[in-house]
């Protein structure tokens, strides 16, 4: 239901509210499902930080969404429901949430169950497979992250380089843009 | 926002349980819910308060944007580092037990490393993203 308001209301700052509230339902959901680690990331990052980002987005833009017109796309309409019916149809195979059958539940979460505490010696299993089991997907993900920071900075600068401009209105912006970025 | 008596009352109060609760998540995430990840955006989180209520110009001065570049690329770093250490002291890349003469410990000493790698990487680019939003102009 939150869904379907993100993408009918055409004022951005409710919808920037709205993706919040969506985000800490998708938290508590993950609580209910215990994973609080997955609840705890997704409460800071996508409720928190994400949100003061949209802001200062809309910020510099405008809060309002341009209309584009009430024309209807048939073909879009057929192809996202060929997809959602194909990752519904996908889904029947899967096993039941919480089925001990399951493939998952069979071949390495026995492991990392029974034998994590004894292998690394921390009670807490989602930091073992996170840190130890899956180290180089980690540091994948932290080199991820770093290269999102160098793609910010290299488009829009970093908050000092406008400051210093401001300062010295007699210099050239445009001279004063690229260079002391690098 | 200097004529917010209350917010600028309360933000004084809250930042340091912030940026404790987001340490307390960093060095507990062996025993409890979290790690570097969570740990750092709630440390970010709570400068990211502080230039909400106080301005970006008195958040900067306490981390400037270069400092936080800097500390972005160590956290990598610190992260790889300890990859590497592990590797010249005859294990493979990130096994940690070698790092210490006792299995377990070494594990922790690892974990531990490279979740304040992770922690300073996330804070300081989550900082950084927020800095180059909030200084600039609309256009």
């Amino acid at each position: 239901m939150v869904a379907i308001a993100i993408v009918k209301i055409r004022n951005l700052f409710a919808v920037t509210m709205l993706t919040g509230i969506y985000s800490l339902l998708a938290a508590s959901l993950f609580v209910v499902m215990d994973a609080v680690d997955v609840a705890l990331t997704e409460a800071a990052v996508g409720a928190g930080i994400m949100i003061i980002l949209m802001l200062g987005t809309l910020a510099l833009t405008t809060s309002k969404e341009k209309n584009h017109g009430k024309g209807q796309n048939l073909l879009a309409l057929v192809v996202v429901f060929i997809t959602g019916g194909g990752l519904i149809y996908g889904t029947l195979d899967m096993p039941h949430y919480g089925d001990p059958e399951a493939p998952a539940h069979t071949h390495l979460s026995p492991h990392f169950t029974q034998e994590s505490v004894d292998e690394i010696g921390i009670p807490n299993m989602v930091t073992s497979v996170l840190a130890s089991y899956r180290g180089i997907d980690t540091l994948g993900e932290a080199v991820v992250i770093y290269a999102a920071a160098v793609g910010v900075l290299l488009v829009l600068g970093s908050g000092a380089v406008r400051r210093r401009r401001k300062d010295d209105p007699k210099a050239n912006p445009k001279a004063n843009g690229g260079e002391e970025r690098s | 926002m200097n004529q917010y008596v209350v917010l600028r009352v309360i933000t004084k109060l809250m930042i340091p349980v912030i940026l404790l609760y987001g340490l307390y998540i960093q060095f507990h995430g062996e025993y409890s819910p979290g790690g570097g990840f969570q740990a750092g955006i709630i440390f970010a989180a709570g400068f990211v308060i502080y230039s909400l209520i106080y301005g970006l110009d008195k958040a900067q001065e306490a981390i400037s944007p270069e400092a936080a570049h800097i500390l972005a690329a160590l956290g990598v770093l610190l992260y790889i580092g300890i990859g590497i250490a592990s590797f010249f002291l005859g294990g493979n890349f990130l096994e940690y037990k070698v790092l210490l003469p006792d299995d377990h410990a070494g594990e922790t000493f690892g974990i531990i490393g490279i979740e304040l790698g992770v922690g300073i990487t996330v804070a300081t680019v989550a900082l950084t993203l927020f800095y180059s939003f909030a200084g600039r102009e609309r256009d």
